[in-house]
């Protein structure tokens, strides 16, 4: 997994480059950032405050308000769990039951193999498809906890076969 | 022939994608008849998905429904064979035709029929025709605020402002750099409305936000996305750029003098963002905090400019309205309330999906008529409308009509479109909590009122349906919410105690129940509720045993089966394994 020390801040030159003198552009960049390197660094975070003339705290305060961004690494496969209205209704609770269960993780957390990570996220749009999660991408819909056991199952079987 | 399937995100949630690869593969391999392959953004029947359309040569529709990989070589098969008739198994059942053919659809006139990311199928159903009008015809900014002041629109983001007011103060707000903006944050957990608009016909919103653009005088306009929509996002960049390459967007549009662009920004979660004020602080790219109004964003909004913000849906409305004229849109609806609205229909009905009807129409209709009821044949209980600001509305006022100030009066609003139905099986109590929780964590903090009190009002309702309720907790809450709603500075606060209101105003006796006698008659909370086994149903199968987490459930094969109540984690595995319905819940 990424160390924090090993971070290469020539990565986010090109964004920095095209954002740094447009103002209110932020948010954009710490997007680009975590796009780049599945979170934001602290040394990426210090690096674009002195870039752009930003203070550190003023980063860090947009970083922490939204709830995109991650101060952490995540698994290599970030589970989207959907718990906005339909999805409760529709039972998500159950779901997030059987993914805490399966790979003895809760919500905001990763594995220890850094394989997966769990995050509650408020309504991925497919509603009529309750209850929802998304993988790196993929929408899974109409989840029970069985079905969602097989998806992470199968996820572990192309990961890495027998220790799976 | 043309086939086409419908990429939303739910249709590619559902596996249209593998449809229409295995169908392009298939093609691509050997053609007899010619047949065209395309895709389609959603058409609203979202518990159809995968749709696959198939237009004949006399350009008849065939619509086949819940499409697998292995239909589609059917499909194939047929369409290869030029003969249809073994693909009715496929076909759409009279019942869910009902729910598209009940609808009116206005703002989503397009969705489900072109393709979004072709802008000649938009061209061709007379896009870009308004903007077209207005600049070719000499409309005014006047005229086309006229315009909309005739169709009566009113904002369809929640608080239901009227449309042409706000053109109009934005219109004459002193300065000349101004901004129009499109609130696309979607905040709603529950709702697709404008997901499914941009998706499914991006270049809709785009003439829309040109012709308010025109009418405020903006050069600049801004989209704000919430970040959990990529499709959206990537559909729209493609329209953004089509649009520009054509020449209706940027420099002299049309040949005119009038020069708009138009960019994206995506949001980074936050619910509070969806709120005006906040957006702009977003955009501006701090935390989205709200401001204090007045000043209006009219007056002084993005980098305190002039700037107009109206949901996506409103935008949707408006190059319909000007191209069949405000009174066409005013003649739908009801006194107050004019046009159609969308409501994403959810929960535990029948038919879910997106629904546009005229205003007017029962909430009774739209559930049970086009959305077919409840599923396994439960019965109603309530349905909830607007979300985290919103209310539930339940059976005995089902007859209400879709109008901005009947909803008002149940307690509950039109909100943005989220339509969650709710049956005997949902606890309210559990309901009221998880509107409290969503709106506890995404309180930006700003005021104490709002910041404390939905902690606290968090507190009662935890212990509530833990069974740890205590006698005058009902009236704490709703004490806590007048509170809120007199101390917080906007609408998030302000509405935050909508949904416990609501709930306590219909459903007091299901407060009682968790509070005076630990039992919650829904049978949803977890610790007020126990498993057990109905000996008379269960045929000893095992498969309850095998997928229990804590071996709670033992018994012998084709003997009745037992849960032991002291290691059952009640997690409700042992109900989907059954099937037989025998594992109970009191
Ligand atoms: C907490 C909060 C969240 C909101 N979320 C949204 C939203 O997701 N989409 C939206 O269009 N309006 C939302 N609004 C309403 C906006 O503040 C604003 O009224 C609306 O975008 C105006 O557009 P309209 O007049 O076309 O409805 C929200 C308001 C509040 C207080
Ligand atoms: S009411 Fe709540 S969300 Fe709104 S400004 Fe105050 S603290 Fe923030
Ligand atoms: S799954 Fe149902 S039928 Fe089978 S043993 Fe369990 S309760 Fe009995
Ligand atoms: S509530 Fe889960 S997808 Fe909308
Ligand atoms: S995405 Fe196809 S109907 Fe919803």
């Amino acid at each position: 997994m990424a160390e924090k020390t090993t971070v290469d801040l020539g990565l986010i030159a090109p964004v920095l480059e095209e954002y740094k003198d447009t103002p209110g552009s932020l948010i954009a960049i710490l997007q680009k950032t975590q796009a780049t390197y599945g979170y934001l660094p602290e040394e990426a975070i210090y690096h674009i405050a002195e870039v752009t003339g930003t203070a550190p705290a003023t980063i860090y305060g947009v970083a922490t308000f939204y709830a995109q961004f991650r101060l952490e690494p995540v698994g290599k496969h970030l589970i989207m769990l959907c718990q906005g209205t339909a999805c409760h209704v529709n039972g998500a609770e159950l779901i997030s039951a059987a993914i805490t269960d399966e790979l003895g993780i809760d919500d905001g957390e990763t594995t220890e193999d850094g394989l997966f990570s769990m995050e509650h996220v408020a309504c991925l749009g497919c509603c009529s498809l309750s209850p929802v999660m998304m993988i790196n991408g993929k929408t899974y819909s109409t989840l029970t906890p069985d079905k969602c056991r097989k998806v992470l199952r199968e996820i572990a079987k192309e990961e890495g076969g027998a220790d799976a | 022939m043309k086939l086409v399937v419908g990429e939303g995100s739910c249709g590619l949630a559902a596996g249209a994608g593998a449809v229409y690869d295995r169908l392009a593969a298939l093609l691509n391999e050997s053609n007899p008849t010619g047949a065209v392959l395309d895709i389609t953004g959603c058409n609203g029947m979202c518990f159809l998905e995968p749709i696959v359309d198939l237009y004949d040569d006399e350009g008849t529709l065939h619509r086949y429904v819940k499409v697998t990989e292995k239909d589609a070589d059917d499909i194939y098969a047929a369409v290869s064979a030029n003969d249809l008739s073994s693909l009715d198994r496929l076909g759409i059942t009279p019942d869910d035709a009902h729910f598209l053919e009940a609808q009116t659809r206005v703002a989503l006139r397009d969705c489900g029929i072109i393709n979004p990311e072709n802008i000649d199928d938009y061209i061709a159903r007379d896009g870009y025709k308004a903007i077209e009008k207005i600049l070719k015809t000499g409309m005014t900014q006047d005229d086309v605020i006229e315009q909309i002041d005739i169709s009566g629109l009113r904002g369809r983001g929640g608080a239901g402002f009227s449309t042409a007011f706000k053109w109009r103060a934005a219109k004459n707000s002193e300065g000349d750099e101004k901004y129009l903006i499109c609130n696309a944050d979607e905040g709603d957990p529950g709702a697709f409305m404008d997901r499914a608009v941009i998706e499914g016909d991006p270049h809709n919103l785009i003439e829309g936000m040109l012709i308010g653009a025109y009418a405020i005088g903006a050069s600049t306009a801004i989209v704000y996305v919430r970040a959990e929509y990529p499709l959206a996002i990537v559909r729209l960049e493609k329209a953004i750029k089509d649009a520009t390459a054509r020449g209706y967007l940027g420099d002299n549009i049309l040949g005119s003098d009038f020069s708009c662009v138009l960019r994206i920004k995506a949001g980074a979660g936050a619910f509070v963002c969806g709120e005006e004020t906040a957006l702009i602080e977003s955009l501006e790219g701090k935390r989205g905090m709200p401001r204090l109004k007045p000043p209006f964003p009219a007056q002084s909004g993005y980098w305190f400019k002039p700037s107009n913000i109206n949901n996506v849906e409103t935008y949707a409305n408006v190059p319909w309205i000007i191209n069949n004229g405000g009174a066409a849109f005013a003649a739908m609806g009801t006194e107050q309330s004019k046009g159609t609205k969308v409501f994403a229909l959810s929960g535990k009905i029948k038919r879910g999906g997106l629904v546009e009807i005229p205003m007017g129409t029962t909430l009774r209709d739209v559930i049970f008529d086009i959305g077919g009821g409840i599923r396994n044949d439960k019965e109603f209980k309530a349905v909830q409308l607007g979300g985290p600001s919103g209310g539930c509305v339940p059976k005995e006022k089902l007859d209400t009509v879709i109008d901005y100030a009947e909803l008002g009066k149940t307690g509950a609003i039109m909100g943005s479109g989220g339509m969650v139905v709710m049956d005997e099986s949902t606890c309210m109590v559990s309901m009221a909590k998880f509107f409290l929780d969503f709106t506890a964590k995404e309180s930006c903090g700003k005021c104490v009122h709002c910041r404390l009190g939905t902690k606290r009002m968090l507190e009662v309702l935890d212990r509530i349906v833990k069974g740890q309720g205590e006698e005058g907790d009902i009236e704490k809450l709703e004490e806590l919410c007048y509170a809120i709603k007199d101390g917080a500075l906007c609408g998030l606060g302000q509405t935050a105690p909508n949904p416990v209101l609501t709930t306590i105003r219909y459903f007091r006796d299901e407060f009682e129940a968790h509070i005076k006698e630990q039992r919650c008659p829904a049978g949803e909370c977890r610790d007020l509720i126990t498993y057990s086994i109905n000996k008379d149903k269960c045929v000893g199968c095992s498969a309850c045993a095998r997928q229990c987490p804590a071996n709670a459930i033992t018994g012998e094969l084709k003997s009745p089966f037992e849960i032991d109540a002291d290691l059952c984690v009640k997690c409700g595995n042992c109900i989907t394994a059954c099937r037989f319905g025998a594992v109970e819940v009191h």
